[in-house]
């Protein structure tokens, strides 16, 4: 059981998520996209940066690469695939998960901790939180306002694809809390199956008491979880 | 085969916030331009030998499609001109 955290060149959240899942007691390695998907992959991180430095739009260079053909054919055969910051652009620009992650309202750079209230606890992903349950997680980027046409957030809403949105400490979906101008407050959304999630804040730097939050390890157990089922 | 230039346009959607072509605008404010509305897009120029323009608007197209545009977010055009 092995989780595969795929390298691009430019990312830079890779080494974070090996060290937050091997902490977590959760065997991970770091893969080069170039190398393919070890065929012992139980789990894949699409991590956060800057792959292909952002060019034309961010993840939109990776998401045409090989490896996530081979990550779209894993994640329908039912590995779990979380797609983080960046990891979650290229998973929306691959169509592993619909919608846009585009730049922030205030176009700039944000780097911050933000509220978020887990719209589910029956996924994988959030097995560890109750519903409603407010968490913390940091958030560093410049491209992640969640762009859909209505009709289609609306559909997804009846879904119940939202995973993640926005709040406020006391589990309000307000402006104020939205940091980017994300529609309807949204930060992290599944795909057709459960076991494929993505979302912009990062809880690979949120599992250690001494970075102030732990509360990104429930996300990250959703791998432990998928190797012992 | 025929050499063509095509040329395509990407653009948001109307309705799609731009926070850059808002923060352009207010730039061109203070600088004392009176503007209504500023949008912004990007222009691809791509050099291709087509069998003729239809042939290259087609693969063209099929660029944007996969890769220049995001069709969540983006609409854009296609012209296409001899070289």
């Amino acid at each position: 059981m092995t989780v595969a955290v795929v390298r691009f060149g430019g990312s830079n959240c890779d080494r974070d998520a090996e060290r937050a899942l091997d902490r977590l007691g959760i065997d991970a390695e770091i893969v080069w996209h170039e190398d393919g998907l070890p065929a012992d992959t139980t789990g894949i991180v699409v991590p956060g940066g800057f792959s292909y430095g952002d060019y034309l739009r961010a993840g939109a260079m990776a998401a045409h690469s090989p490896i996530m053909a081979a990550v779209r054919e894993a994640a329908a055969d039912g590995v779990p695939v979380l797609g983080i910051c960046n990891g979650a652009q290229i998973g929306c620009e691959s169509g592993l998960t619909p919608g846009a992650f585009t730049t922030n309202e205030s176009a700039r750079f944000q780097c911050e901790h933000v509220h978020l209230r887990v719209e589910r606890a029956d996924t994988p992903w959030t097995a560890a939180y109750e519903e409603g349950e407010v968490i913390e997680l940091p958030i560093a980027h410049g491209e992640g306002r969640y762009e859909l046409d209505d009709g289609r957030l609306t559909e997804l809403e009846i879904e119940d694809r939202i995973l993640f949105r926005y709040c406020d400490a006391d589990g309000a979906l307000t402006p104020e809390a939205n940091p980017n101008g994300s529609k309807h407050n949204v930060a992290g959304v599944l795909g057709e199956r459960e076991t494929v999630a993505v979302l912009m804040p990062h809880p690979e730097r949120a599992t250690l008491s001494e970075l102030g939050t732990t509360d990104g390890r429930g996300v990250l157990r959703a791998f432990a979880g998928a190797a012992e089922s | 085969m025929t050499a063509y230039t095509a040329t395509v346009t990407v653009r948001l959607k109307r309705g799609v916030l731009d926070p850059e072509a808002e923060t352009t605008a207010r730039a061109l404010e203070r600088l004392g331009f009176a503007i209504e509305a500023l949008r912004s897009a990007d222009r691809f120029e791509i050099d291709l030998e087509a069998a003729d323009a239809d042939e290259a608007r087609e693969r063209t197209e099929e660029m944007a499609d996969r890769l220049l545009a995001n069709p969540t977010i983006h609409e854009y055009d296609v012209e296409v001109a001899e070289r």
